[in-house]
């Protein structure tokens, strides 16, 4: 693993946002509905608490429509350009383009992220919060990003049309995002054995970051992102190895 | 001599369907290889196994000694590759895709901007460097993939179909910067335009349908078709039908067809052999002024036409 191939492909992708106006165009409307959804659905100031649990505890459905926007180009343009025969002609292997390309992204939803500092200083301003939390929750999302995103990149590396890999990816965040709901387990423990249930409930987003989004980090809810992003993230290489010259 | 590319028995198949079928040959520095064949004959599968972008059914590729399936990132160092359509990042200007592949290919502080400079300069594309490659001419795109072929001044470089879409000004640009980088590189360069063979290759490979069909020289490759040294003659005042059976009653001479284009005729050479000299003695003896008389070279297209559509199966 040459950690400068990493570097050089994702600065290059990075830049890449940048380089039309999607980029812009991204961090506006995650701006808009980051805060529309913390003051109008989290009712940030009827709630009368120093945090930012509004705003964090909205996150997960935020980066369901968000996230697969930053992910679905990845690989879908690159196979659709045919850039991708040049890039992996290069002396770059699979996994440095896979996780160079995915801290791109990455890096992208955390200046996304950090761009909310207003409501930091915001609240900050009108009361006392416990910053430790608020640090803990921003990495907690930023995490959590990282999961929505590996499962975006991987499944943009499934097809050359970014609409489609948008959408599937919209779906199956969902999915995983759900797991932990109460509607989707009803329908599985009125007949699934209860360990399954367990087991579906353990893959739920919600679940591992409902703790973190109060602040509480826990290395088992850590490692769940961490895996899930390495697990993602190599699904995606043997994908891109196997249907690159499709 | 040294060897720098060999390919052993190379095939990919795709399903039922097999793209390349045993294809063996070698380059060596100093050569250039015009790779020859019809459009879905196998040539740019080749070309991609060779550069490591496809993994190959069975066989062996080596660059500069490194084997393709062990040794994938040294083979694709050594290797300048221009693929079909000239792939770039579209948002990008020139400038900075050339930067991107100079990271990548290792080149760091001066070395780096000398090769992007020199590269730009080679493939002239230095005064539009700073606009975005998508709002470039199809010719320009060329030349940007090929300033990032050669970059890194490659032993090796492989193009497929360079001059494709180019007009003859700019054909005639690339021809050059060819032959320029030629003496020190083993290149590869398909093509389905015959003119290049001559215009750029020492050495051609003929494929069709997976298979090499022919590995010569251009010569030699003129030299199959049953134009090789036919000559072409007309005589003041001499019907054809005349000449024509004064022609064949000769015993070096294998037929003849009348030319369409003056009361001339075209003369086939047994064996293809050199005849002009014996036949013009033969034309003056026969007291008859010559008009006009000259040799063919040979047609590539009849050649090509020959040895890609044989065996049955006229494609």
């Amino acid at each position: 693993m040459n950690m400068h191939n990493i570097w050089f492909i994702m600065k290059r992708e990075f830049n890449g946002y940048f380089a039309t106006p999607v980029a812009y165009v991204f961090i506006v409307i995650f701006l808009l509905l980051a805060g529309f959804a913390t003051f109008f659905v989290g009712n940030f100031f009827d709630r009368g608490e120093a945090d930012l649990y509004p705003f964090f505890s909205m996150h997960p459905w935020l980066y369901i429509l968000l996230i697969p926007a930053i992910s679905m180009r990845l690989w879908a343009e690159e196979r659709k350009s045919g850039s991708i025969e040049l890039l992996m002609t290069l002396p770059v292997s699979v996994f440095e383009a896979v996780i160079g390309k995915f801290f791109a992204a990455w890096a992208f939803t955390g200046l996304a992220l950090i761009l909310n500092f207003p409501l930091w200083i915001t609240v900050n301003y009108l009361g006392s919060p416990d910053n430790g939390v608020i640090f803990a929750s921003f990495l907690g999302s930023l995490l959590m990003a990282g999961g929505f995103l590996a499962i975006g990149a991987c499944i943009s590396s499934t097809t050359k049309n970014q609409v489609i890999a948008f959408v599937v990816s919209v779906v199956v965040s969902l999915v995983f995002v759900l797991a932990g709901y109460g509607i989707v387990l009803d329908f599985f423990s009125s007949w699934a054995p209860r360990v399954l249930v367990d087991v579906i409930s353990s893959f739920s987003f919600l679940t591992h970051y409902d703790a973190i989004s109060k602040g509480v980090i826990d290395m088992r809810d850590m490692l769940y992102f961490v895996s899930l992003i390495a697990i993602w993230l190599f699904a995606n290489a043997m994908i891109v190895n196997a249907r690159k010259a499709d | 001599m040294t060897l720098r590319i060999e390919i052993e028995d190379l095939a990919k198949h795709f399903g039922e369907i097999k793209a390349v079928d045993g294809v063996t040959f070698s380059v060596s520095k100093g050569e250039v290889l015009g790779f020859l064949g019809p459009n879905g004959a196998g040539k740019s599968t080749t070309m991609k196994m060779i550069t490591g972008f496809l993994t190959p059914t069975r066989g062996t590729v080596r660059v500069c000694g490194h084997d393709v399936l062990t040794d994938p990132i040294s083979v694709k160092a050594s290797i300048g590759y221009l693929p079909e359509g000239a792939p770039a990042y579209a948002d990008m200007t020139p400038e900075g895709f050339l930067k991107f592949i100079a990271d990548v290919r290792g080149l760091r502080g001066s070395d780096k901007k000398r090769a992007v400079a020199s590269a730009a300069e080679r493939a002239r594309i230095t005064h539009v460097m700073f606009q975005p490659i998508e709002t470039l001419s199809k010719g320009y795109k060329r030349r940007v993939g090929l300033a990032q072929a050669i970059l890194h001044n490659p032993p090796v470089l492989i193009m497929d179909e360079p001059t494709d879409g180019l007009d003859p000004n700019q054909k005639y640009e690339v021809r050059t910067l060819i032959n320029e980088m030629a003496e020190d590189k083993a290149i590869i360069i398909s093509t389905h335009i015959l003119e290049e063979v001559h215009a750029m290759c020492s050495r051609n490979v003929l494929i069709a349908r997976g298979k090499v069909e022919f590995d010569g020289t251009p010569h030699e490759l003129e030299a199959l078709s049953r134009y090789h040294n036919a000559v072409c003659v007309s005589v003041g005042g001499v019907e054809t039908e005349a000449l024509s059976r004064f022609a064949e009653s000769l015993d070096e001479v294998a037929g003849s067809e009348p030319l369409n284009f003056n009361n001339g005729i075209r003369i086939f050479p047994k064996d293809g052999k050199q005849i002009t000299l014996e036949l013009s003695e033969r034309i003056r003896s026969n007291g008859w002024q010559i008009e006009s008389l000259y040799v063919e070279n040979g047609r590539l297209d009849e050649v090509f036409r020959t040895l890609t559509t044989r065996s049955g199966d006229a494609a």
